[in-house]
């Protein structure tokens, strides 16, 4: 699996996650059937993904924003997620897969992005996958950026004053680490040890804007000893990477308080749908970022470890494919919600 | 039954509801040790502890967002804003997210929180301790806001903005902090929100106002009544929702209407509540609707000349009640 240790970092010392050789073999913790499901969740996220950007193409998804590229980080950290059965996830709003891994299925995801009847995100009032998913142990208020690091720090902070042991997955792009709002949570959760895991998918851009003009460092963990406590550089291409390393942060977080794991990974597509990324990258970055496609390379780990073969391959591939075609055909047949219903849950009774 | 100040009205309410319901807390800056600065939190340290009164880091933003966050996980915060000059920071996490939450889940997830905000002016404070600030949260679907006048109101209602399952606004007039007393029950009440009181009655003019200006109406009322015009004082008590009926109700008995408020002129409470009554109450009316209002300044200036020249007093509502009589 392509593996590059050298963007590997830890600021202040937290154990050795991400560090770790994977060449070979399966993660602590993991059986084979593990891996081999995340291949199954990737390829489905994948194509829905994809067939979400073409329905835009068609005049029939308003907007996408598409996680192209963030898979391998989103699926490794909720598989961690899902091991430890008692995180509660703040995600935002590049991560379809973090929300198809937590329970999402194709069809809920068709119908909120063409905004039917059915989303359970919002009832399409709002912008696709942005609202609750609380049966799924999902919040995503709104697209402001850093708005839910917030109130995902307010949420741990909940969790404690209740007696509840859960722990807190928030999710930022690294724009949002320019907002004060990020400032602000992350001193907060570092001031009470608050039970957070802060997943920061590095892609490099904010929009159009690079990292070299978002901030004067090299690493977004490294900001985390500025709040007293732990950092990680983490290779989100590399899902067994971003799964370990969750892993070991959620019993951190649990145990100690916060943490920071940046997954430095790449966007492979525009910001969105609306976006035209040819006017800020050259078609060069792009083919040398594809190369590294988890989609690719996932697999090739897989087969060289004889985990999978080219037809079982084939077969997920197949069964993929048709989940996304029924799952486009029934939100293409199903109505948009009824009009009467725009004054409801304006309060709360 | 016993005179309290607003005050204190304000710190029985948060205890009895700290004592009813544990999943209520107060988080701000100097809520804890200090008790508050205007001591509103005194003593809550000591009989509630540090995690239900929490002194928080000097950042209003996540003070909001931190409350909305407890908020989802089924909490009841009261997070306090020290001076509603320093509430801007907040307003992503108040107007931005906190309203608009209910309605973007499709009514999934409430929001129960009460923002206290202490605000106005006339107690020097220049531009920066004593802003009005209701008008921005008015225009809020999803937000309720309440701004009582007296200590008796003030208990009630916060004890219900508490248990009111949205993010309510809930401005205190730090000028009546201490300077209005009146009477308080020892027995337990609340009072509905969105109930206007009709703290006078009379048959000339309505004169509509909240918060500290409700006393120079009552005053200017008073006044007037030697001079043979009847005044009728609305206190709204909460600005969203309005209660429409009360208001309508006394302008269709009284024909005219002034409205009284320390806030800017434009886009104010004043131009709704005009609105309402154009729209509701036109065939009813002998007089123009008008408002006394502060003037369109950014905020009322320091200098004891200017802040009086800025701030409505009982003077200026006898002027304007009386101009308005003689229609």
């Amino acid at each position: 699996m392509t593996q590059s240790n050298s963007t590997s970092r830890d600021f202040g010392g937290f154990n050795e996650a991400g560090n770790g050789d994977h060449s070979f073999g399966v993660p602590e913790g993991l059986i084979v059937s593990d891996l081999v499901n995340c291949y199954r969740q990737m390829v489905l996220v994948r194509k829905t993904d994809e067939r979400v950007w073409m329905m835009n193409r068609q005049g029939k998804v308003p907007i996408a924003a598409s996680c192209q590229g963030h898979e391998a980080a989103q699926l490794g950290s909720l598989l961690a997620a899902k091991k430890d059965g008692r995180c509660f996830l703040f995600p935002y709003y590049r991560d379809l897969a973090v929300k198809m891994a937590a329970g999402l299925t194709a069809e809920q995801v068709m119908l909120s992005f063409m905004g039917k009847q059915g989303d359970p995100y919002s009832g399409a009032r709002q912008f696709p996958l942005q609202g609750a998913d609380l049966s799924n142990k999902i919040i995503q208020i709104s697209n402001v950026v850093a708005a839910g690091v917030t109130q995902g720090v307010g949420y741990a902070m909940a969790c404690r004053m209740s007696k509840d042991d859960t722990v807190v997955l928030v999710y930022l792009g690294d724009g949002a680490t320019s907002q004060g709002e990020t400032h602000e949570a992350m001193n907060f959760a570092g001031v009470h040890s608050l039970p957070v895991v802060f997943i920061c998918e590095n892609n490099g851009y904010a929009i159009s804007v690079p990292q070299r003009q978002q901030m004067a460092i090299e690493d977004v963990a490294s900001r985390a000893e500025g709040y007293g406590f732990r950092g990680l550089v983490i290779d989100g291409m590399d899902l067994m990477a971003s799964y370990q390393a969750t892993r070991e942060g959620v019993e951190h977080a649990r145990s100690q308080g916060p943490v920071l794991l940046e997954m430095k990974l790449e966007r492979l597509m525009p910001h969105t749908s609306d976006d035209d990324d040819t006017r800020y990258r050259g078609k060069e970055e792009l083919a040398e970022i594809r190369l590294r496609d988890p989609l690719v390379t996932f697999p090739e780990y897989l087969k060289s470890q004889g985990f999978i073969t080219d037809p079982e391959i084939e077969q997920i591939n197949n069964e993929a494919q048709i989940l996304v075609n029924d799952a486009t055909d029934l939100a293409e047949s199903t109505p948009p919600p009824d009009a009467s219903g725009m004054l409801d849950f304006v309060y709360a009774p | 039954m016993p005179v309290k100040s607003v005050i204190e009205a304000v710190r029985e309410a948060m205890q009895e509801e700290m004592r009813r319901d544990d999943r209520v807390f107060i988080m701000g800056e100097d809520v804890g040790q200090r008790g508050g600065v205007f001591l509103a939190t005194q003593g809550f340290l000591e009989e509630f502890g540090n995690a239900r009164i929490m002194d928080t880091p000097l950042a209003e933003a996540s003070i909001m967002g931190i409350a909305v966050g407890a908020a989802f996980r089924g909490l009841r915060p009261i997070p306090e804003v020290e001076f509603a000059d320093f509430v801007w920071p907040t307003v992503n996490q108040l107007i931005g997210e906190a309203a608009r939450v209910y309605y973007g889940t499709n009514g999934a997830l409430p929001v129960p929180m009460v923002v206290r905000i202490p605000y106005g002016g006339g107690i020097r404070g220049g531009l920066f301790h004593s802003q009005n600030v209701e008008a921005y949260f008015c225009h809020t679907p999803g937000l309720k806001v309440i701004a009582p006048s007296n200590p008796y109101d003030a208990k009630g209602l916060l004890k219900s903005a508490i248990r009111d399952n949205n993010p309510v606004v809930f401005l205190e007039h730090k000028k009546t902090y201490r300077l209005v007393r009146g009477e308080v029950p020892d027995n337990e009440y609340v009072l509905p929100i969105g109930k206007a009181d009709v703290k006078r009655v009379g048959n000339n003019v309505t004169v509509v106002s909240y918060g500290l200006m409700v006393h120079y109406c009552l005053e200017a009322a008073e006044a007037l009544e030697s001079e043979g015009i009847s005044v009728e004082v609305i206190d709204l008590r909460t600005l969203k929702p309005l209660d429409t009926d009360t208001i309508l109700q006394s302008v269709k008995k009284t024909a005219k209407l002034l409205i009284v408020h320390e806030a800017n002129l434009t886009c104010g409470v004043g131009a709704e509540v005009a609105a309402l009554v154009a729209d509701e109450a036109f065939e009813y009316l002998d007089g123009p609707i008008t408002r006394l209002c502060g003037e369109d300044i950014p905020a009322m200036p320091f200098a004891i000349t200017l802040e009086e020249a800025y701030m409505p007093n009982t003077g200026k509502v006898s002027e304007a009640l009386r101009k308005l009589a003689a229609y």
